[in-house]
């Protein structure tokens, strides 16, 4: 199962679910995403909840290095292979994650 | 909602993260003031990061002073709080005032939604430009330098070419 749990108050996450469709697309699977809204703290904590967006595949987090962060309404921070900052997961760990 | 184009830059005295209180009347003799709602936290923040430390270096020789500010609720958001705010300022060297705004009057005034968004004021500190710093947070992938475009037309005694676009980035963490 793939989830993408967000939150709206972070702009990040149409753009990581049109990645992540890209990706499917491209790997040739035809699998749904799971949208999830976080609307609370206690939401957050309940769903460990590091920030919008997360994208779990078959329970376990695509970044493996933030998935442990607090639970929080926040938006999420990534890194890309060049180590720049991203608000959404790279194209690369997508990749990883559904191979 | 934002304030329009044309309104005076709201009246302020801030602690900055140099230990010292800065007010409006300080920036008294730059050109352009650039007040960018600012934070720690947010991946939009540090994704664009670099590009205003290299614009307020860049042009603070021509008498555009750039200031950060800090409004988010520190109480929710920790690594928003003034002490992280000076390591971060003290970690990358930041040639800008970094100025934390508790009580959120100023991001209140401003209009302020999203981190980083800009409010760049005239020397009669009227409002020319606000939005975004430039069209993408993906640093290779910018087509328009808006704060830079209108920077330069405003110091060059023109209309910025681009006057108002939508700041994408994290919301202002309000209380």
């Amino acid at each position: 199962m793939i989830e993408l749990l967000f939150w709206q108050g972070c702009p990040s996450h149409p753009e990581a679910k049109a990645l992540l469709e890209q990706v499917l697309t491209e790997l040739g699977r035809d699998d749904q995403i799971v949208m999830t809204e976080v609307r609370s703290d206690e939401e957050a904590e309940r769903l460990h909840f590091p920030g919008s967006p997360t994208i779990r595949v078959d329970g376990r987090d695509i970044d493996s290095m933030g998935a442990n962060g607090h639970p929080s309404l926040t938006c999420r921070i990534y890194h890309l292979p060049d180590g720049r900052v991203s608000p959404v997961p790279s194209r690369e760990q997508m990749e990883a994650a559904l191979r | 909602m934002s304030i329009a184009l044309g309104t005076e830059t709201p009246s302020f005295e801030l602690p900055g993260v140099d230990g010292n209180d800065h007010a409006t009347g300080e920036y008294g003799d730059a050109k352009l003031l650039a007040l960018v709602q600012y934070c720690n936290h947010c991946p939009y923040v540090l994704a664009w990061e670099g590009r205003l430390i290299a614009l307020a270096r860049d042009y603070a020789d021509l008498g555009v002073r750039v200031v950060a500010v800090n409004s988010n609720d520190a109480a929710r958001y920790p690594e928003d709080s003034f002490e992280r705010m000076k390591e971060r300022a003290e970690e990358l060297d930041f040639p800008f005032d970094y100025l934390f705004d508790a009580s959120q009057s100023l991001a209140q005034a401003l209009g302020a939604e999203r981190t980083p968004e800009v409010f760049l004021f005239d020397e009669k500190r009227r409002l020319r430009y606000h939005g975004a710093i430039d069209d993408s947070r993906d640093e290779t992938a910018v087509s328009r330098s808006y704060l830079r475009e209108a920077i330069d037309a405003l110091l060059a005694g023109k209309e910025p070419p681009v006057a108002e676009t939508e700041a994408a980035g994290c919301t202002v963490k309000w209380k």
